[in-house]
């Protein structure tokens, strides 16, 4: 058999120069199915979002029209008499989560750092695992735990410790009886509860400062210590701002073991000793027999707020992460 | 395995006349930079490795090193990618160690002093030894003279401002940086170009003043110009400083160094004047690199 040869030149079709070639070859059929699809599941996660939102929006607008500014500065919630001031839960709220956020970043920056600069080799992955290992218990059993462990211990050890020995109890912040069930005990729990989240992204942040960074100040004679300071954490702050910030989120919508430690008392929080409410917490306890359509709608308000608090908090940080990435 | 008929050593430290000054502690005041300013002519010290082998986990980068870097001249190392070079200008200021799973073993005295002695401190080490790496390494989020006076407060140095001014833009002006940055002192080091950067970094290693300079191909990533400047600038330094600078570029190594060490493989091959180690190479393996037969 011989080998194909081409046809003399002279045979073959002159070029045709009326057919526009197009530069991006026709696209298959399953390539146009898979970009609808991917296309479609793109925008419906924005679209739920817009969805939620304008049902939240539609369902409190009566408690809206009739309460108006009520709901954000009232502090009675009164339902039989149709008062609806959801001050106290949103006071509760941010309040918690900031105490929680003061525990909790300390910690998890120490254990970020631990485990990326400073642990042996050996133990920075089990270290690490344990600390993810958190951010896997279900909210419930950390609510368990804390009314069953935290509240008693609190309500025998810590705040007599904190309010006698210590004297603190002539601050406003440490100021009445020690119940158990308190704005302490949720921001406690909270704390532990958005660490691993805190560490977790942390780690990840400082795992990306490049290996030349830490060289150059190791060379000037840094110490490890002056490493991570001068080199490795301004390197890495704005996403150690972003990670801090994923913790803040996860704090204020944290439901169920807030709910069972905060004491559930509609009152403005002014000592951490004091039973507060969260916003989730409201919403948690009175959804299920909510009587009458103005309390729902206010309910609905209630979480409307949440939702446009956490995003204002999103909208903060990422304008932090932005204005440190410009100047750095 | 070829023999070397000529002694690995590049010349006997016969500059050693202070080899023990303490260069290890880290100097207290500002010293001065420039040679022409420093009374004190031939404080540069010898550099020498005994033995020296390094490792990453079960790969051994270095083996067997001993030379002499010579007090106060350039010496270049040469040699294909992956061939130690680094590793060994790396075991020099102990930063090698600083690797997870890495190790070093044998001897490297600076000044006649070990500085893997037992009780010795690395950090200390470090202090008085200039770094530049391949890639610019200025901190970001420190403006350009809180770059350039980075390793002065690392080592604690009381200085009043102006003194601090002096010595910006003393090191400033050795780097040929001056000119293009006296105006933007307190701006980002990231808007500077790749080579400026790179300055910036031997500014950084210049300003303590260290007695050695160690370069780990401080070009490799720059422009023809940079290039020059920087080239100019080591060319400059002998003297006062030791300075080793591990090079890609053998023409490179032919401009600015006084001696020449090939390494292979991990080994060190040869090492001589640099004429004459790129025109009457003792080494057949040294005689096929520096022809361009490989590498």
């Amino acid at each position: 058999m011989t080998a194909p040869t081409l046809p003399p030149v002279a045979h073959r079709r002159p070029v045709r120069t009326d057919v526009r070639v197009d530069a991006t070859p026709a696209r298959g059929y399953g390539d146009r199915v898979y970009g609808v699809f991917i296309t479609t599941c793109a925008l419906a996660v924005p679209a739920l979002l817009v969805l939620v939102a304008a049902v939240i929006a539609r369902s409190a607008w009566p408690a809206i029209e009739q309460v108006g500014t009520e709901l954000l500065v009232g502090r009675t919630w009164d339902v039989p008499r149709g008062q609806f001031g959801a001050l106290p839960a949103l006071l509760g709220t941010l309040a918690s989560s900031l105490f929680a956020l003061l525990l909790a970043t300390p910690l998890a920056l120490g254990v970020a750092i631990y485990v990326t600069e400073l642990a042996p080799l050996r133990l920075r992955k089990p270290v690490a695992f344990l600390v993810d290992v958190l951010a896997a218990i279900p909210s419930v059993v950390y609510g368990l735990w804390a009314l069953y462990v935290l509240v008693p211990f609190l309500r025998e050890h810590a705040m007599p410790f904190l309010g006698e020995t210590l004297g603190l109890r002539e601050l406003a912040l440490f100021r009445g009886p020690a119940y158990g069930p308190s704005l302490l005990a949720a921001s406690l729990v909270l704390a532990i509860m958005v660490l691993p989240y805190i560490a977790s992204v942390a780690r990840e942040v400082l795992q990306a400062v490049p290996r030349a960074q830490r060289e150059a100040a190791l060379a000037l004679g840094a110490t490890r210590w002056e490493m991570v300071r001068d080199a490795v954490l301004p390197y890495a702050r704005s996403g150690l701002v972003g990670a801090v910030i994923l913790g803040l989120g996860r704090a204020l919508g944290e439901t169920m073991a807030v709910t069972m430690v905060i004491g559930n008392r509609h009152e403005v929080p002014t000592s951490l000793f004091q039973p507060a409410y969260t916003m989730a917490s409201l919403l948690a306890n009175e959804f299920a027999e909510a009587s009458g359509e103005l309390h729902l709608s206010a309910l609905m308000a209630v979480a409307g707020l949440l939702l446009a608090i956490t995003l204002v908090v999103n909208a903060i940080a990422r304008w932090l992460v932005w204005r440190m990435e410009r100047r750095a | 395995m070829t023999d070397v008929s000529r002694p690995v050593t590049a010349s006997a430290p016969s500059e050693a006349g202070s080899a023990a000054r303490a260069h290890l502690t880290p100097a207290v005041a500002l010293r001065a930079v420039d040679a022409a300013e420093d009374t004190r002519s031939g404080s540069a010290v010898p550099i020498s490795t005994h033995g020296l082998e390094a490792s990453y986990g079960s790969v051994r980068a270095v083996r067997e090193a001993t030379l002499t870097f010579t007090a106060g001249r350039v010496t270049a190392i040469i040699g294909p990618s992956g061939c130690g070079k680094s590793t060994l200008l790396r075991c020099l200021n102990r930063l090698h160690e600083t690797v997870p799973s890495a190790r070093v073993r044998g001897d490297v005295r600076i000044g006649g002093e070990s500085i893997y002695a037992a009780g010795v401190n690395a950090i200390a080490v470090r202090r008085g030894i200039g770094f530049v790496a391949q890639r610019p390494t200025p901190f970001p989020t420190m403006s350009i003279r809180e770059n350039v006076v980075a390793g002065l407060q690392v080592l604690g140095i009381r200085a009043t401002g102006s003194e601090l001014d002096d010595r910006v833009e003393e090191v400033l002006q050795r780097t040929g940086l001056w000119n293009e940055v006296a105006d933007r002192l307190d701006g980002n080091p990231m808007s500077l170009s790749g080579g400026q950067q790179q300055r910036l970094c031997l500014a950084r290693a210049l300003a303590p003043a260290p007695r050695v300079l160690l370069l780990d191909e401080p070009t490799a990533a720059l422009d023809p110009g940079s290039t020059q400047r920087i080239e100019e600038l080591v060319y400059a330094l002998r003297g006062d400083v030791t300075v080793v600078i591990v090079t890609h570029n053998m023409q490179q190594a032919a401009r600015v160094s006084d001696h020449t060490a090939f390494m292979l493989a991990g080994e060190l091959v040869e090492v001589g004047p640099t004429r004459l180690l790129f025109t009457a190479p003792v080494d057949r393996r040294t005689e096929a690199y520096v022809t361009g037969r490989f590498g």
